[in-house]
């Protein structure tokens, strides 16, 4: 039976409401005759503001959880609320249209589009949601600054290392000011090195932009940044705690 | 689209193999089409102007000759037929657009030829026509198409007597020597008559004495035969032609029948002392574009004035005309569907790998927040990109060929006509073609990367960011 865990809003001021909420959200993954149940009823609340992480093992649930939280996915019951809008009402364009408002995604991969360089990669969200030029181009070098890579703005994706594409991929995520970034392992494929200045950024940017970052991870490094953690297991929430875990 | 058009050409060049052979399979069919369609258009244009330079674009009849007249022209002779030329020459609408309207006799009889030792008749296809509005009708070649225009002055108004007539009858009446024809044999030294109840040599020459042509014929030094035809009332005529030369005529049934005699000699045959009258009014046009206008606006001038004649135009007097169109329009067609399919292909497949590679890009932006509408813009583009610069390429080809080709100074002997013309394409000169084939080829490729482009727009996205 699922674990409900109602997250009391936080006690800092900062935190006035839950950004998501879920209840009882089933999904269900069919292989051929075979059922796999990847969700089992998850309800949860993640407040605003918080740098908050979902942790379990390999197959637990976490990435289905995330993409049902960034609306790429659609739980097969249950409902989901992301920023007070109930997402099963809305078209597939009108998700498509939330999620370029609303929601910045860091990929374990990067996923930066290769042809487009460091500049275009973080412009293009502006480009998505109408910025105008002379707004969009002050964005983006502010974001380029911000993740320190003002001097490689010009370059491709495959002329960059591990840890500039992601730096990149953290300014694409919040270019646009998105209400909640939602992060898969972002430090997954990273040195410790990097990994660990990939984290020290995010989270600056999070403190400094008040935006909602919400992370799926196994990096005990960034578990113990974690201002909310959500344990999974088999498709359960096991677990809810304020602060990091290791 | 400024985004769309940005990323689309990058990844063009990114994987600049394949698009290069993708865009060249486009532009093999562009050249293939275009150079065709070229060949295909100066065909056409030389055909038409083979048949304008002859028969006008439109003969003006009496009604049921054209289905009709052919057993008996004299039958249908156009009454008062000057006033009719008068009536269309000083229309309003159809007046300017006439280069030359000139009447024309068609008839049919026997010519003999009994000069000498020579004893020859066979029967012939005949038209009257006035020498100098020939010339003048040889002289059009509004699309460039002729092999040139060389003044002829082997039939003249001053000279009512004197004609042209086909290699192959100059040939079955022994005009060979006289004529100065080469690789011409000999005729038999035996009477040859190939029609059928031919006159004796001395049939004709007492029909010629007894009606003193004879004394009016000029001969120049050019040899002479004695044409005979019934007259519109039935009596048999006779007159003299001087053979002025013999004129290949491309088609041999034509060849062997074929005479050409100033108006005035036609007529004293067929109608003899009677009414002159002319079998046909054959109006050639400045422009070829101006037929349908120029036919509808004559139709109305007849049944204004209440005159029973009827128009055809040289398609439908030279049914070879529209047969050739209708053959190389087919085959053309053909060429543009094959090098259509091998297009559909070859973009399908560049457009289906290009989904296949970029699967998790596609997740990626999707994520972003583009729409599925987005996503099948984005392939398409690239498709149509690559079509656009695949076509143009061909395209650019196609003149520089066109234009080797025309410089090279080939000549062919097209269908239909009895001498060599420079061989062209007209690609330059067509750009309805061009813009047609560049187009055609557009939206082939449009409809083969929206296939790929369709199928990246399906994908949900957490499938497209799963994959590797």
């Amino acid at each position: 039976m699922a674990k409900t865990v109602a997250l009391v809003a936080a006690a800092t001021v900062e935190t006035p409401g839950a950004v998501v909420r879920l209840r009882e959200v089933v999904k269900t993954y069919s292989s051929g005759a075979l059922d796999v149940p990847a969700l089992r009823g998850i309800s949860l609340e993640i407040p605003l503001h918080r740098f908050s992480v979902v942790i379990g093992a390999s197959g637990s649930g976490k990435t289905t959880l995330l993409n049902i939280i960034g609306c790429i996915d659609s739980p097969s019951s249950g409902t989901l609320e992301v920023c007070g809008e109930d997402i099963a009402a809305l078209s597939d364009d009108a998700v498509s249209d939330f999620r370029a408002r609303n929601i910045g995604f860091i990929f374990q991969t990067f996923s930066l589009v290769p042809v487009l360089s460091a500049y275009e990669n973080i412009e293009y969200p502006l480009l998505l949601v109408g910025v105008p030029p002379a707004e969009r181009r002050r964005r983006t070098l502010a974001m380029l600054d911000a993740v320190g890579l003002a001097a490689q703005a010009r370059q491709r994706p495959n002329e960059l290392s591990g840890g500039q594409r992601q730096r990149v991929a953290i300014a694409r995520a919040l270019v646009k000011e998105p209400q909640v970034v939602l992060a898969d392992e972002p430090t997954a494929n990273l040195d410790s090195t990097t990994g660990a200045s990939i984290i020290e950024l995010m989270r600056r940017v999070q403190i400094e932009s008040r935006t909602t970052f919400i992370f799926a991870t196994h990096d005990p490094q960034l578990m113990s940044h974690a201002d909310e953690t959500f344990a999974i297991r088999d498709g359960e929430l096991v677990d809810h705690r304020r602060g990091g875990a290791r | 689209m400024k985004l769309l058009l940005k990323i689309a050409f990058r990844n063009m060049l990114r994987n600049f193999r394949r698009s290069l052979m993708t865009g060249s399979a486009v532009a093999a069919g562009a050249l293939a089409m275009l150079l065709f369609g070229g060949f295909a258009a100066y065909i056409f244009a030389g055909l038409e102007t083979n048949n304008v330079q002859r028969i006008g674009h439109l003969t003006v009849f009496k009604a049921g000759y054209f289905l009709l007249g052919a057993g008996n022209p004299a039958a249908y002779g156009i009454d008062n037929y000057q006033a009719v030329i008068a009536l269309v020459a000083h229309d309003p609408v159809v007046g300017p657009m006439i280069n030359v309207i000139t009447p024309t006799q068609a008839l049919v009889g026997i010519a003999g030829n009994f000069s000498g030792d020579v004893e020859a008749s066979k029967t012939f296809l005949g038209t009257g026509l006035i020498p100098s509005n020939r010339e003048r009708m040889r002289q059009w070649d509004e699309f460039g198409a002729s092999a040139g225009y060389v003044p002829d002055r082997r039939m003249s108004d001053q000279d009512p007597s004197r004609g042209l007539i086909g290699v192959g009858l100059a040939r079955v009446l022994g005009l060979c020597a006289p004529l100065g024809m080469r690789g011409c044999p000999q005729l038999p030294s035996a009477r040859s008559s190939t029609g059928e109840a031919a006159p004796s040599r001395h049939e004709l020459t007492e029909l010629a004495a007894r009606d003193r042509l004879d004394e009016r014929a000029s001969t120049d030094g050019n040899p002479q035969i004695d044409l005979l035809a019934a007259t519109a009332g039935g009596a048999p005529n006779v007159v003299q032609l001087a053979v002025g030369g013999a004129e290949p005529q491309g088609v041999k049934e034509l060849d062997d029948n074929f005479i050409a005699m100033p108006l005035a000699l036609a007529q004293q045959l067929v109608y003899g002392r009677g009414e002159h009258k002319a079998t046909g009014i054959v109006l050639q046009l400045r422009r070829s574009e101006d037929l349908p206008a120029a036919r509808a606006r004559l139709m109305t001038l007849f049944r204004q004035n209440r005159l029973d004649l009827d128009v055809r135009d040289f398609g439908e007097l030279s049914p070879f005309y529209g047969q050739v169109v209708k053959m190389f329009s087919a085959i053309f067609l053909f060429i543009a569907l094959v090098m259509g399919v091998i297009v559909l292909f070859a973009v399908i497949n560049t457009m289906t790998m290009n989904v296949m590679e970029r699967t998790n890009e596609v997740g990626t932006i999707r994520a972003l927040g583009v729409r599925r509408a987005g996503i099948r813009s984005q392939f398409t583009v690239e498709g149509v990109l690559i079509g656009a610069i695949g076509a143009t390429a061909g395209a650019m080809l196609a003149y520089l060929i066109a234009a080797l080709i025309n410089h090279a100074g080939l000549t062919w002997v097209p269908p239909g006509n009895a001498s060599a013309v420079p061989l062209r394409l007209d690609v330059a000169g067509r750009p309805l073609l061009v813009t047609g084939a560049w187009l055609a080829l557009a939206i082939v490729t449009t409809l083969a990367a929206l296939v790929p482009a369709n199928r990246a727009a399906r994908l949900p996205v957490v499938d497209a960011l799963r994959h590797v």
